[in-house]
């Protein structure tokens, strides 16, 4: 309708124009990925010598040290797996277009709620697999729970759930400063006592007495755990009529009306969904990896997940490989100075990827621009 | 003694919501012309580092504010490249400015972590007005920052609901297409607008750094960027409800400080782990209280806001 009058306004002048490729070809859907790190890694590069830092060394340390050794990989191991699973729930909300940022309070809540069981809760010698169970079940609710509260403010009021998802953020990284503080803490410290050995998820190097190559090696139980849901994820996309029901929603809202899908129900099972598994990367951290609850436990991995999913374009598979890309480079940065580094990185790679996907979805060509 | 309090509490109040007043106003600009930009804390943090920084190397703080709003300007420009002209998701865009910058000031900033001794915008009491009595204090005893906040806001408002750039940038944001027939270049008046909120975030960034907490830490924003965005739904995209809005919870953001001393709180200190919370808590009702209200005014978002304007390919 509106084209009509538009035109009459256009004028004939030669110069630069964008314009979508209609098909992409091949060796530039393959290139693309290789494209956009080498890009991210130069910009970055930048970045790292305006502020004095060598980036050449910078890369390589980090490189070494993430990659270099199966110490190395194991702690990578253990930086990737709540990156797996907080970055496979927020990318079911994100499918939809929901945008649960809110992941880190999700988290936060789940190994709180996984620690009032291990120390609390439950009696001291409840049998490992039980405690455990119970802990992942508890952190599971937890974190759904915690993102429950934005879904169903968008589904029954419309209310933007990128604000009232971060805003619980903050209110449960508080909430946990009281009980560390306060009365669960350990003599006055923000952290609480330890977690007796039954609330510990099992370590390779627990198993060092039989394989003594694995010792040192505390990777825990959790990978297996991430790897898993994201196979389950994998097939819920591609075979469940309820994942193909969000994906529907997700690209077209109306659509999916029309043929009979409940908007606001969907819009709340995917945010109890997507928070437990952000509940579950926390339980997964207090009890593999930390064995308390205690202040800035997570480097902001519920942040971090955001990026890892949307890099790794949402699919479950993908993310494992991108969580692995980045909990190395949060190992790395660990190591090397000046602190910051990798956040600085990770927005870097993300701003990349997103504009230069893009920027290769077009193409610039130089001429008459089109005209009535 | 209680009007004492209620004195220092406004006064504190007013002064602790400049600088996420300043964030409000920039976003306001930016959406109404139809651009959501996320990016506002990474920007503020940007601004608060750089302008700190300038300051102490300088010596100068009103330089270190003006490369503050330099560096927000550059900023949102990138945000503006990649979504009005490569037409990316505004939300991720806006996420990915956030790390940006909340990364780069931690790495940009660490050696100024331990640097108390920047100068300061300074502290300049109204003559005659600041001595009067209630009013004075609250109002005009501040430091020169709050007072260009508190004339930025019915300024904003002026521009847009009073004059002719005003009346474009809300057609731009309503209704582009139409915009485009009346000879308005959106794209461009976009860009000029998304930087616009950027130098505003920056200088929020920097009045935060150089006057309300005169210092530079890690993560110092802690949310109010996000808090500016929050505020924007609930000001309507008015600059004088943001106002109301910024002030309001500046002073509930100091609450915990002032009433430390209360015998009452003296008594439970476990307690300002609770009203620590109360800022996020007052956001989110501020967006429930404003969800009502818009399905019974019907006062919503600019509604181009969030898509890219492309001439061929859209009517809207």
């Amino acid at each position: 309708m509106t084209s009509q009058t538009t035109t009459l306004t256009q004028q004939r002048r030669i110069g630069l124009r964008i314009e979508r490729r209609l098909e992409q070809p091949l060796w530039l859907r393959v290139l693309t990925p290789f494209i956009l790190i080498a890009a991210a890694l130069l910009i970055g590069a930048l970045l790292l010598s305006l502020v004095g830092a060598n980036p050449w060394v910078v890369y390589n340390k980090m490189a070494s040290i993430a990659f270099g050794s199966a110490h190395g990989w194991s702690d990578t191991t253990i930086k990737a797996t709540p990156l797996i699973l907080a970055g496979l729930g927020v990318s079911i909300a994100f499918r939809m277009r929901l945008w649960n940022i809110g992941a880190e309070g999700q988290l936060f809540i789940g190994a709180w709620v996984a620690t009032g069981f291990a120390l609390f809760w439950l009696p001291r010698d409840t049998p490992q697999a039980i405690m455990l169970l119970v802990m992942a079940i508890g952190g599971f609710v937890g974190g759904a729970l915690w993102a429950f509260v934005p879904g169903v403010l968008k589904a029954k009021l419309n209310i933007n759930e990128i604000i009232t998802s971060l805003m619980l953020t903050y209110v449960a990284i508080l909430w946990n400063n009281y009980w560390i503080y306060g009365p669960w803490s350990d003599r006055g410290f923000g952290l609480t006592p330890q977690f007796p050995r039954n609330a510990w998820l099992p370590r390779f190097t627990d198993y060092s007495g039989d394989f003594p190559f694995l010792r040192g090696i505390t990777a825990h139980a959790g990978i297996f755990l991430a790897l898993a849901v994201a196979i389950l994820l994998w097939f819920v996309w591609k075979r469940t009529k309820w994942g193909y029901e969000v994906k529907v929603i997700g690209d077209n809202p109306r659509a999916g009306q029309y043929a009979g899908m409940y908007l606001a129900r969907k819009i709340m099972a995917v945010m109890l969904l997507s928070g437990g598994l952000a509940g579950l990367a926390g339980m997964a951290e207090v009890s593999g990896v930390v064995h308390r609850l205690q202040e800035r436990f997570s480097p902001g991995y519920g942040f971090t997940a955001i990026i890892v999913a949307w890099l790794a374009k949402l699919n479950p598979l993908a993310i494992v490989l991108v969580a692995y890309l980045f909990g190395g480079l949060l190992v790395g940065s660990d190591a090397i100075q000046p602190a910051g580094i990798a956040k600085m990185l990770q927005g870097v790679v993300l701003f990349v990827v997103v504009g230069g996907e893009l920027l290769l979805q077009y193409r610039i060509k130089v001429g008459r621009s089109a005209s009535s | 003694m209680e009007l004492a309090f209620l004195v220092t509490l406004l006064a504190a109040g007013i002064r602790s919501g400049t600088a996420i007043l300043f964030a409000t106003i920039g976003e306001i600009f930016a959406e109404r012309s139809g651009v959501l930009n996320l990016g506002i804390e990474g920007m503020m943090l940007m601004g608060a580092v750089s302008a700190y920084g300038v300051a102490f190397a300088t010596g100068n703080p009103w330089l270190g504010l003006g490369v503050a709003m330099g560096v927000g300007g550059l900023m949102a420009l990138l945000h503006g490249m990649v979504t009005i002209s490569l037409r990316a998701d505004q939300v991720v865009s806006g996420l990915a400015l956030t790390f940006l910058g909340s990364g780069l000031s931690a790495v940009l900033g660490a050696p100024l972590v331990e640097v108390r001794t920047a100068p300061r915008l300074p502290v300049f009491p109204i003559p005659v007005l600041a001595d009067l009595p209630i009013l004075g204090p609250i109002f005009f005893n501040h430091n020169v920052i709050v007072y260009i906040g508190l004339l930025m806001a019915p300024l904003g408002w002026w521009y847009i609901h009073r004059t002719r750039p005003g009346m474009e940038l809300r057609a731009i944001g309503e209704y582009p297409a139409a915009a485009d027939v009346l000879g308005i270049n959106v794209n461009r008046q976009r860009y000029a607008y998304v930087v616009f909120g950027g130098m505003m975030a920056g200088l929020g960034g920097a009045s935060l750094s150089l006057a309300i907490t005169p210092l530079w830490i890690e993560d110092m924003t802690a949310g109010q960027g996000w808090i500016a965005v929050g505020l924007v739904i609930f000001a309507g995209w008015d600059p004088l409800r943001a106002a109301l809005g910024s002030y309001l919870f500046g002073a509930i953001r100091r609450l915990p400080l002032d009433a430390q001393n209360l015998p009452f709180f003296l008594a439970y200190p476990q307690l300002g782990y609770f009203m620590n919370m109360l800022p996020y808590l007052f956001v989110i009702l501020l967006m429930l209280i404003s969800a009502r209200s818009e399905l019974r005014r019907r006062i919503g978002a600019p509604a181009a806001l969030g898509q890219p304007y492309v001439r061929e390919e859209r009517g809207v």
